[in-house]
């Protein structure tokens, strides 16, 4: 760990192969994000980890730094913009955080409270997804659904099973799950599945586990997202 | 009387007089009124002209959400939505008996509930009209007017609310829309310095709540002429009491007494309260009419609610509200209390009540235990009733195999009260602006009358799909030129 960068002026050391935001957490520094996971090869989706390197704007999950190189993160410029995705992406689903189970241990959910949402300011698609209740464990509720493709990598690369997968293009891209009938129980998903537990919002869902954790005990009620880079999620 | 009230004869040469919206009160309403050159009364209608439709977009979600959904209905008791909801997914869980812990806990949150909404009900909604008057300056009959003339009241008010705040956040998890009842228990027990905090004001607490029983049972002592006859109507009344007979705001059975106060049903299991009630629907409001079956539309219609509940029950469990349950019994005398008025001193007693189980609670160890969850066969089908500040709350779910919701049907407290809500402005307007010039003062008459069931309009719409609805196109000169009906049976027909 010979090379460094600076980031919003702070030195960060970084190794061989490391990208900006893997060797930003690794120093315990906070670029949001949602697609990105360290234990998945990065996606670069969801764009909301974009930072300005050497004056150019970049994904952070995928550029690797370089010796020297000026990287600015928590600037307004970014910050604005970031909420500008979070927004598009709230207003794109259905998204109610006083009804949902995941409240306090959604990442969308700490990342817009991070970047002080106030308001979706676009108006709503209300999109139409009923729910997958096919499966006797797990619950896919695909009015939250993001786009992360973290299910989709978890479950081809870890678990060896490509459950899940993105459909459609633009606009018309949706979450689906690899069986005929188009109903989770007719794949060979299991609770034991990596791509089970990888959810950074609430679309794949434990049954009957709902509101056991109460206010105040949840991932986020603890801590910002900010405070706990890259967080292990309960109920996750 | 007042039945004839309902719709006029001749609509079309009557002056139409309108209070919109209806202040002080929870949700949006408005009164109709029309009169005649004379300032004859021939028409009064309260109508409820918020929609809301929750029974409808529930369906399809999962049953262990619903708890937490359903209480968005209302930002006044949501507790009393959770919990009647929670109540009934208990049945789908199979837990038919709850822990200890849990059960206490619930109750600890639903006293927390009936102190705060009646104590924000009677200081910051109906104290100016009992203070100053019905038609004392309107600049002066609000919560701020209290205040400056009576300070000590208005704080005590606010402080008595605030408590009963604190007990739903250490309860619930937050003072608004909490998460602490699940389908079959709780999720959370108190600490010691959560006990220990609520325990340092309960006693205070339990002797403003006495003082407010006794300031409005002054207030009958001094008036009983305006206090027994204001807006008074007979009507039959109902109510969830305990299996013993006593007061029970949690659970119970049900009994309905007639407007003598003669039992008509009791220890009904509340699981088959389809059997005992149904609505009607009007093309005129968006909240039903629910009545007795037994009884039918006309004669089956009853009022819930503390002046049911204080009259319904043989007896109270707690020392000081059991006296002043005797005492409003012993001023009404032989026959039941039906003026409306008389909801704000059974509210005190209940306010009482409510802050003596707290204490009783809160010196209890299980509402410390750890054992939180009870669970038993699975069912599909659960009904839930609670005794909500205003009156019996009513859930009814229906859960598929693959726990999705497929029915829910809501009977809101303020809903059972809309028949008698009615009747009691139609009085009202009898009394009062019969041969009158109408003046802002006489209207707060009106206000006043209703304010007394301290409704929660807002809960209180459902029907969708099932609205009668009458769409007219006139021309430009006001002549009909078509019409499109559809009845409550969802049936369309058009005439040109």
């Amino acid at each position: 760990m010979d090379n460094t960068f600076t980031l919003d002026g702070k030195s960060i050391p970084y190794s061989e192969g490391q990208t900006i935001i893997q060797a930003a957490i690794a120093a315990g520094e906070y670029i949001p994000h949602l697609c990105f996971n360290p234990e998945f090869k990065p996606h670069g989706s969801c764009k909301l980890c974009t930072v300005k390197a050497n004056g150019r704007q970049t994904a952070s999950c995928t550029q690797q730094p370089q010796p020297g190189m000026v990287v600015e993160s928590d600037t307004k410029e970014l910050n604005d913009e970031r909420r500008v995705l979070l927004q598009m992406l709230f207003v794109e689903g259905n998204h109610f955080c006083p009804s949902c189970e995941k409240s306090g241990n959604c990442q969308l959910q700490a990342t817009a409270y991070e970047l002080e949402m106030m308001s979706p300011h676009f108006d709503q698609f209300f999109p139409d997804r009923p729910v997958d209740a096919t499966h006797s464990e797990y619950l896919l509720d695909f009015n939250r659904c993001i786009l992360c493709s973290l299910c989709v990598r978890a479950s081809r690369d870890v678990d060896g099973k490509n459950v899940f997968a993105l459909s459609g293009r633009g606009i018309k891209s949706h979450l689906i799950v690899n069986a005929k009938s188009g109903n989770l129980v007719d794949t060979d998903f299991s609770g034991d599945d990596k791509a089970a537990h990888v959810c950074p919002v609430g679309v794949i869902i434990k049954k009957r586990v709902g509101f056991a954790i109460p206010i105040g005990r949840r991932t986020f009620d603890e801590h910002p997202i900010s405070a706990t880079p890259h967080p292990i999620v309960k109920g996750a | 009387m007042s039945a004839s009230l309902e719709t006029a004869v001749h609509p079309e040469n009557l002056r139409r007089v309108v209070i919109d919206p209806v202040s002080r009160v929870e949700g949006h309403g408005k009164v109709t009124i029309l009169l005649d050159d004379k300032n004859k009364v021939h028409q009064v209608r309260l109508h409820i002209v918020e929609f809301r439709g929750f029974e409808k977009f529930i369906q399809g979600r999962p049953y262990w959400e619903v708890p937490v959904m359903v209480q968005r209905l209302c930002g006044i008791c949501p507790v009393s939505h959770h919990l009647a909801a929670s109540k009934a997914l208990d049945h789908i869980v199979g837990a038919i008996h709850l822990t200890p812990t849990a059960e206490k806990m619930r109750r600890l949150m639903h006293y927390g509930q009936i102190l705060q909404s009646h104590a924000l009900h009677f200081f910051h909604l109906s104290s100016p009209d009992l203070l100053f008057g019905f038609d004392s300056d309107m600049s002066k009959r609000n919560i701020i007017g209290v205040a400056e003339k009576h300070p000590d009241t208005a704080k005590r008010g606010i402080l008595l609310r605030k408590f009963g705040q604190e007990v739903i956040r250490h309860t619930a998890g937050k003072r608004i829309h909490g998460t602490g009842a699940v389908p079959g228990g709780v999720n959370k027990s108190l600490s010691i310095a959560e006990r220990d905090e609520l325990l340092n004001d309960i006693y205070q607490i339990v002797s403003w709540s006495r003082d407010a029983v006794h300031l409005v049972k002054d207030m009958h002592h001094q008036n009983p002429e305006l206090y027994n006859s204001f807006g008074s109507f007979r009507a039959n009344y109902m109510s969830i009491v305990g299996l013993d007979g006593g007061m029970d705001l949690y659970h119970g059975q049900l009994r309905g007494r007639d407007e003598s106060g003669n039992i008509i049903f009791d220890g009904v299991d509340y699981q088959n309260y389809s059997q005992l009630i149904a609505e009607e629907v009007k093309n005129w409001s968006y909240m039903k009419f629910p009545y007795l079956k037994s009884l039918g539309t006309e004669k089956g219609w009853y009022r819930v609610g503390p002046l049911s509940r204080v009259q319904n029950c043989d007896f109270i469990s707690t020392p000081l509200a059991e006296v002043e349950r005797r005492d409003f019994a012993a001023f009404s005398g032989v026959m039941p209390m039906h003026a409306p008025l008389g909801y704000h001193w059974a509210r005190m007693i209940e306010m009482l009540h409510a802050a003596e189980m707290i204490k009783e609670l809160l010196h209890d160890d299980d509402i410390m235990g750890d054992d939180l969850m009870a669970k038993g066969e699975r069912g599909n089908e659960g009904v839930g009733v609670i005794e909500a500040p205003r009156g019996t709350l009513i859930h009814h779910y229906r859960v598929d195999e693959n726990d999705l919701v497929t029915m829910c049907n809501l009977i809101v407290s303020t809903t059972h009260n809309n028949q008698a809500m009615n009747e009691a402005v139609r009085r009202v307007a009898q009394q009062y602006l019969q041969g009158h010039e109408v003046t802002e003062g006489l209207l707060n008459h009106i206000e006043v009358a209703i304010r007394a069931f301290d409704p929660c309009l807002s809960c209180a719409t459902h029907a969708l799909g099932k609205m009668p609805l009458q769409v007219e196109l006139l021309n430009g000169a006001g002549e009909q030129l078509s019409t499109m009906s559809r009845s409550n049976n969802g049936s369309i027909c058009a005439e040109v």
